[in-house]
């Protein structure tokens, strides 16, 4: 075999089952573990990431006790209204950073060295999807299990459905973060942006705070808000009589809004290199 | 093999490339040097495909660079300037993920890769994340990531800045081993004139953004005034008829002592003749040596100032 492949030239070099699209997900699936190995070899970062839904979770327990008890509030179970927006937050604050890796990658010189390679734009941008679902999903399942000591009841359609949610909505600001990453390249523009994004979109939500004690403009604006969407098909999933069809549209207007996003990241791989 | 036709990038105000063009045959070595700001790492970013010139064509392996991106990619190699391993994963993951992403699968990879490993010195330190690594070290990571898939053409952003002699004579020797063995087109950028003239046959000398000189480092220095010889005569008394045979064959000759200096297009042509005349004249010789003119000189002239100027100018 050695020598074989010594004297092999380039035509004959394999390209991936000579698919594009086999190529696009054996690049992403490469790219992705080595994101994970390099997260596994952080054991502290690791620790962090594991206490932080924890953390979370008992803060807006806390904040919110009392929540439950304002007038026109609605849910009897603050811990079971609770959860599925510390979800959603949880999404919000960890997939938007994901664009500092690729700002990151632009300082040391790998993306260059990667977009001189066949490599698929595409893939970068489903790694880095892959990667914080990986993550996102672990969190989601932390949140889950502190959340059932404290009295949280769950169903198992209600958890799929949650997780779905927080998958979309992660590949949703994962993708904003990158594009912003590929147009800025600026770290500080990146935090910027990102909490100028966050903040508002989950406090024009029903993350924490119920509609029916939230001001009319909140409530119309948020019919069109992203976040609102996974809180409501998480919620709505986990709830005792759960309304099938307003789960699904509301994944489904997710899932839209993500593969938009996704696309447009891809884009932006044209800003970066109109600008080297 | 590479063939660029009056490249042109500009970065806002900033002219990179003002009409430059080059030409690499296959199999060569060739060499772009150049002060800092020449424009020689934005020549090297239009030819990888990563970058787009704003006027001019690039053609690599007879491939049109801004139509075929992704054919292009697929038969370069790239080193950048900025090294570019990651730093957080190992020596070996750096080659393996390099080398899936040109499609190369497991028996083939691991082949691949534990051979680069061996050639760069690397096996070592192949388990342990590449930000433990030197720099020296990691220069040499980069070059394996770029020869991975066997490259035809292989592009070396200055592949030696930063190294120390001795890591660079190393380099140097894997490099040139490439160009014999491996049968490539390499194009590589470089400030260091000996590095140009140890490695590349054929130079473009590139200033703000354009050639001003190709050809072969000796074709480059034959076009300054030749090479300087110097011959020491034996015996003092013979000096007025050596000078005066000297003088049919040669130009500027000059004594001094038992030495004489002349200056003569080749070298490697003229020492033959100029002993047989001494020979044939009865005179015996004690020692004669040739100095060429440096790249140095041929800098000097195309550039029109010299490279250390140059460079202390840009930086
Ligand atoms: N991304 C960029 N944006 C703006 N200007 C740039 C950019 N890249 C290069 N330049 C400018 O283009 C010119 C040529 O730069 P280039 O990097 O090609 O030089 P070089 O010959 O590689 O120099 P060095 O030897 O220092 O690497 C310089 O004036 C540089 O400032
Ligand atoms: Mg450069």
């Amino acid at each position: 075999m050695s020598g074989a492949i010594s004297t092999m030239s380039p035509e004959t070099v394999p390209v991936a089952g000579g698919s594009a699209r086999w190529a696009l997900a054996t690049h992403s699936r490469y790219l992705t573990m080595q994101s994970v190995r390099a997260l596994l070899r952080q054991p502290f970062f690791v620790a962090i990431s594991l206490v932080q839904p924890m953390i979370w979770l008992l803060l807006f327990g806390e904040l919110f006790k009392r929540v439950a008890e304002l007038p026109g509030f609605g849910a009897s179970s603050y811990i079971d209204f609770l959860i599925p927006g510390i979800i959603v937050m949880n999404v919000l604050f960890g997939a938007s950073w994901s664009g500092m890796t690729f700002i990151e990658m632009i300082g040391q010189g790998t993306m260059d060295r990667m977009l001189t390679t066949p490599l698929k734009r595409g893939a970068l941008i489903i790694a880095s999807l892959a990667y914080n679902s990986i993550t996102i999903v672990v969190q989601t399942a932390i949140i889950f299990l502190v959340g059932w000591p404290l009295g949280a009841t769950y169903t198992a359609p209600g958890i799929l459905v949650s997780l779905a949610a927080t998958i979309l909505l992660t590949g949703a600001f994962c993708s904003i973060s990158n594009a912003y990453a590929l147009v800025l390249r600026s770290r500080e523009a990146l935090i910027g942006l990102s909490i100028m994004l966050a903040l508002p979109l989950s406090f024009l939500s029903s993350a924490l705070m119920s509609q029916g004690a939230a001001p009319d403009w909140i409530r119309s604006v948020s019919r069109f808000n992203p976040v609102d969407w996974a809180v409501v098909a998480s919620r709505e999933a986990l709830s005792g009589s759960p309304d099938w069809g307003a789960v699904w549209a509301h994944l489904g207007y997710l899932a839209v809004i993500a593969l938009l996003l996704g696309y447009l990241a891809t884009r932006a791989f044209g800003s970066y290199q109109r600008s080297i | 093999m590479i063939n660029a036709a009056g490249l042109v990038k500009e970065y806002g105000k900033v002219r990179a490339l003002d009409g430059l063009s080059l030409d690499v045959e296959p199999g060569t070595v060739f060499g772009l040097l150049g002060p800092n700001g020449a424009g020689k790492s934005t020549t090297v970013k239009i030819l990888t495909t990563l970058s787009r010139a704003t006027s001019g064509t690039a053609h690599v392996a007879g491939l049109d660079v801004t139509k075929f991106p992704d054919k292009v990619r697929r038969v370069i190699g790239c080193v950048p300037q900025q090294t570019s391993v990651d730093p957080a994963a190992t020596g070996r993951e750096n080659l393996n993920l390099q080398g899936a992403l040109y499609g190369l699968r497991r028996a083939a990879l691991k082949t691949r890769t534990d051979q680069l490993l061996t050639r760069f010195g690397l096996t070592d330190a192949a388990n342990r994340p590449s930000r433990t690594y030197s720099g020296g070290m990691q220069r040499k990571l980069d070059v394996a990531m770029g020869l991975i898939h066997h490259p035809r053409v292989l592009f070396l952003d200055e592949p030696t800045t930063g190294l120390d002699p001795e890591a660079r004579a190393e380099m140097w020797t894997e490099l040139t081993h490439l160009a014999a063995e491996e049968r490539m087109t390499i194009l590589l950028t470089t400030h260091y004139l000996e590095e140009a003239d140890k490695l590349a046959s054929r130079l473009a000398i590139v200033d703000r953004g354009k050639v001003v000189a190709t050809g072969t480092p000796d074709d480059l220095k034959n076009e300054l005034h030749g090479d300087a010889i110097t011959i020491d005569l034996a015996d003092t008394a013979t000096i007025p008829q050596a000078r005066a045979l000297l003088a049919r064959i040669a130009t500027e000759v000059t004594s001094s002592g038992r030495s004489l200096r002349a200056r003569v297009s080749d070298g490697a042509t003229a020492i033959p003749a100029v002993l047989a005349a001494l020979d044939s004249a009865g005179i015996p010789v004690a020692s004669v040596s040739v100095a060429r003119p440096s790249l140095d000189d041929v800098y000097l002239r195309y550039a029109g100032r010299s490279f250390a100027d140059a460079e202390g100018v840009a930086a």
